[in-house]
């Protein structure tokens, strides 16, 4: 007897989910469509919210821009959940092990103590800047329009968390606990930061979510990571016997990287809708980017003592080339 | 001219591939059978890694297609940036 064992094909009814079809047609989407479009809340809100009456729940009115569709500003690392999570704990996990190196080998206590006072002067009122870029993302997630946009906000914001926390792990490695109460006092009182501080605590109140979205992710940190973590870190510390900083901070520059093309890419398609969203973006990336460098010049001097203020000017102008690829006028 | 192939399981994960192999490879045409992926080419098929990073806008290393592969058919030549299969030489 012959048994012929065959599989059968069956084509599925629908590929996807009717709201996804409406995008990309009715095929096979991937998770991160099924996880992203048309999922945003658009119609049927019973009540307004009580604290914003002028406006519905979930209102395109919030921000300046106008776009006909806001599921345009994809996120171009096709982060959903799951695989947001998944980098994440990869990355986590490489930290750890260069925490367990440091640790074990005691590198932090090799280093001279004048490079690691300096490291710990200059890193750890950054947990607040970080913080407020928390705050800032969940602003961003909490006043935006459109899942595409609001929900990679929300991850950047817990990313902006993790790295709060990874500058803490590293002041108690590097130091003794006094090292965070230093920073934050250093945050609170010394002449140098008030600057930085100001700037974070003005964005904090920014109502439009679009232009917080540029101040912070754009300008702000455009300037900061690129600075703090190649030129001061990579650059000045390491060479100097503080390679065990650069191992403990190596997600920074790395998220940043990474970060970027989602930054780039929102702000890239929202200018070129218009000529309108074009002007004002470019308004605004203006505005607080002359302000995030005003306010990070005391800490460049503080850092890189003269050479500060010009490798400051180096970040500046390559983040303003970035900005000009992004489509905005600089 | 013989034909070279690739197959893939049907997953999240070879979705790039797949996609990546279909841009870059006009000739090539893709079969969907229960589970499985197989791409057809006549006599040459080249996977790029840049072609992919730019499809799912993040790193790639092309050693990652080796975990969703299933079976291929073609002398490989292999290196960071590119994966060919052919028949030629």
């Amino acid at each position: 007897m012959n048994i012929d064992l065959q599989a059968r094909a069956i084509e599925p009814q629908r590929h996807t989910f009717a709201r996804v079809a409406a995008y990309i047609g009715d095929k096979t989407a991937s998770r991160y469509q099924e996880a992203t479009l048309g999922v945003q809340s658009t119609a049927n809100f019973h009540y307004r919210p009580t604290w914003e009456p002028e406006f519905e729940l979930f209102d395109t009115g919030r921000t300046a821009v106008k776009l006909a569709d806001w599921y345009v500003l994809r996120d171009p690392r096709q982060y959903y959940y799951a695989n947001w999570t998944m980098t994440r704990a990869r990355q986590q996990d490489a930290m750890e092990s260069n925490y367990q190196f440091v640790e074990s080998r005691g590198l932090a206590t090799k280093m001279p103590d004048g490079l690691r006072a300096k490291a710990c002067e200059v890193l750890l009122p950054l947990r607040h800047v970080a913080w407020g870029g928390n705050m800032n993302n969940t602003q961003v997630c909490s006043r935006g329009y459109g899942t595409a946009f609001t929900a990679p906000a929300m991850l950047h914001a817990m990313d902006q968390l993790g790295v709060a926390q990874y500058l803490t792990r590293l002041g108690l490695a590097l130091e003794e606990p006094g090292a965070l109460d230093a920073g934050k006092k250093d945050w609170l009182e010394h002449p140098r930061w008030q600057g930085l501080r100001r700037l974070v605590e003005d964005t904090l109140v920014v109502q439009d979510p679009f232009e917080l979205f540029v101040a912070q992710n754009l300008a702000m940190d455009g300037l900061l990571y690129p600075f703090i973590y190649t030129h001061f870190v990579d650059d000045y510390l390491a060479p100097h016997g503080g390679t065990a900083v650069s191992m403990l901070t190596a997600f920074m520059p790395e998220w940043h990287q990474e970060s970027a093309r989602w930054v780039d890419a929102v702000v890239k398609v929202a200018a070129a809708e218009s000529d309108a969203n074009r002007t004002l973006i470019s308004g605004w990336y203006q505005s607080y980017v002359e302000q995030a460098q005003a306010a990070l010049a005391p800490v460049a001097e503080l850092a890189l003592g003269e050479a500060g203020l010009g490798a400051l000017q180096t970040v500046r102008e390559s983040l303003d080339a970035r900005a000009r690829k992004a489509g905005l006028d600089v | 001219m013989s034909k070279v192939f690739i197959a893939f399981q049907d997953n999240e994960e070879s979705r790039p591939v797949i996609e990546a192999i279909l841009a870059d490879n006009p000739e090539a045409t893709a079969v969907h059978s229960p589970g499985l992926v197989k791409i057809d080419a006549p006599g040459r098929m080249v996977i790029r890694r840049a072609t992919i990073e730019e499809l799912v806008g993040r790193p790639f290393d092309l050693q990652q297609i080796q975990v969703n592969l299933v079976t291929l058919s073609g002398n490989v030549d292999e290196d960071d940036d590119e994966l060919s299969l052919s028949w030629l030489g």
